[in-house]
């Protein structure tokens, strides 16, 4: 039934829409077919729903959120948003064995050529300050030089839904799309992730 | 079928009484339109395509048509269409105004009850023509229990400031803007049924008033009545502006219960207080330092940049017309 996934992703599109009267500010590069992971300030469940609706109907579905296993595979709703309506790519936050590569889901999802929405904090902060990135987004750079790293920008959804809210206040969000940023040769994981970090801080919204 | 009974039904929600003068006012308005397009098209063909003025104008112009058309439909419904048309213009109104504040965490539930208790509420009493209610639910009831709702969030950073921005949100935006379908409940002698046209005549004036007032300034503007706090207005503007706006108001005489002179003092007041609202709305923009309130209107900003001046204006029109003309 894959046209009632696309018509339930639709309506959750226009509900959220209506909600934010969420606004896309391509700042550094422009929405194309291009393989590319976004990768943005994370504060509320509403986060990658909103990224996802801001790109045209033609690369949406090229494009899929990371999102944690421990709370979409919760329930039978939740996972059949997260596989079908989504097409997300779980991963697993706490690490099972020593061996376990959290990043192998992610890494396989670009291999097949599927472009990426990616949070670098890991979890949700409390008051909206985006916290340090971690890791995986280096290892991700490093091994995929062909792959666009887009940093984005999200204002004001940790107003609409602050951690621990189930109900949301509509709001207007501004999404600021900035220019890719590359991995430089020799460059440290704390230096690109710092740089990284600074690329979505920096992006104040055009008003 | 019931459905195309009703949608045959739809032009008789328009009150006989109303009917025609609608018509002719739409044509009008069209016309001008019209020949405002027009305008727009010739200037962008001697200017080119990257002039950023004449772009913008001709935006302005288009989205003028969608307006129109939007207050048209909403016009075919009736009272209900103009409450319904009205009760959204307040949610994108409010929405854009809370986003602008410096909420917090613990604002929560107050900003949940604005949007999802304080604001339909509002617009059910006035659609139930319960003035003692719709009168009163924002300033005494709201204003009470927001502030309690923020204590809830058990913070106390900048209280007062904080659940002052929400009480203002509330009022400009849904208070305030509720007053025009209000305007539908007022019982006039000899105007029975044509209360509709008072809520065209408001408009109209208010916002012929800005685009006057802004045509004005463009042309003969020179010096700036408040260069602090908003840089496009000129006295030529106002003086310009809201005289011709006073003019149209008094022409248009013949829709409302007034005489002409009624008209003009009417439409005097109307302007003076959409001034005044463009001006305080602009000052809560520069001190937050953005320009436009959204983006919702392609050429104009947001609702409430093409809002200021009737929020303003609305309230003082509704108890003017109930003072002097209600029986």
């Amino acid at each position: 039934m894959k046209w009632l996934d696309r018509f339930a992703g639709r309506c959750l599109i226009g509900l959220a829409r209506i909600l934010t009267g969420a606004y896309a500010n391509w700042l550094g590069c422009k929405p194309e077919a291009q393989q590319r992971l976004y990768f943005a300030n994370h504060s509320s469940h509403l986060d990658f729903l909103l990224l996802w609706a801001m790109l045209p109907p033609s690369i949406r579905y090229q494009t899929r959120p990371v999102a944690g296993a421990d709370y979409w595979g919760a329930s039978k709703l939740r996972r059949y948003l997260i596989h079908r309506v989504f097409r997300g790519v779980l991963v697993e936050r706490a690490r099972p064995s020593a061996g376990h590569n959290p990043l192998a889901p992610l890494q396989a999802a670009l291999d097949a050529g599927d472009s990426l929405i990616f949070f670098p904090e890991g979890t949700r902060s409390l008051d909206g300050e985006m916290q340090a990135f971690k890791g995986g987004l280096y290892h991700l750079a490093r091994d995929n030089p062909e792959v666009e790293f887009v940093p984005v920008r999200m204002e004001n959804l940790n107003r609409v839904m602050p951690k621990g809210n189930l109900l949301p206040v509509p709001l207007v969000c501004i999404l600021s799309f900035g220019t890719p940023v590359t991995l430089a040769a020799e460059e440290t994981k704390p230096a690109f992730l710092a740089r990284a970090r600074e690329a979505v801080l920096a992006m104040m919204p055009k008003h | 079928m019931n459905l195309t009974n009703s949608l045959q039904n739809i032009p008789n929600q328009v009150p006989e009484a109303a009917r025609e003068a609608t018509l002719h006012l739409f044509i009008g308005i069209g016309a001008v339109l019209l020949f405002a397009s027009l305008v727009g098209w010739l200037l962008r063909w001697r200017l080119g395509r990257e002039n950023s003025v004449v772009a913008n104008l001709v935006a302005r112009i288009n989205a003028w048509w969608v307006m129109v058309a939007v207050i048209g439909i909403a016009l075919l419904g009736g009272h209900t269409g103009i409450v319904v048309l009205f009760g959204l213009v307040s949610f994108f109104a409010l929405r854009e105004f809370i986003t602008l504040t410096h909420t917090r965490r613990g604002d929560h539930y107050a900003l949940l009850a604005c949007f999802f208790v304080f604001l339909p509420l509002q617009y059910v009493f006035v659609w139930h023509n319960w003035y003692g209610m719709f009168s009163i639910l924002i300033p005494v009831y709201a204003f009470l229990l927001m502030p309690f709702l923020a204590c809830l969030g058990h913070d106390t950073t900048n209280f007062l400031a904080r659940a002052t921005q929400t009480q203002w949100g509330l009022m400009i935006c849904v208070y305030a803007i509720s007053h025009v379908p209000a305007l539908l409940a007022l019982q006039i002698a000899g105007y029975e049924e044509r209360n509709l046209l008072l809520v065209v005549f408001l408009i109209l004036v208010v916002q012929s008033s800005d685009v006057l007032q802004y045509v004005w300034g463009k042309l003969f503007g020179k010096k700036k009545i408040a260069p602090n706090v908003s840089p496009s207005k000129t006295v030529a503007g106002f003086v310009g502006g809201i005289a011709s706006a006073t003019g149209l108001g008094a022409a248009l005489f013949w829709i409302t219960p007034f005489t002409p002179l009624q008209a003009a003092g009417m439409a005097l007041a109307i302007t003076l207080m959409g001034f005044a609202g463009g001006l305080v709305m602009s000052a809560i923009k520069r001190d937050r330092g953005v320009k436009d309130w959204g983006h919702m209107i392609e050429g104009h900003g947001g609702m409430l940049d093409r809002l200021d001046s009737v929020c303003f204006s609305a309230p003082v029109f509704f108890h003017l017309v109930r003072y002097f003309f209600t029986v």
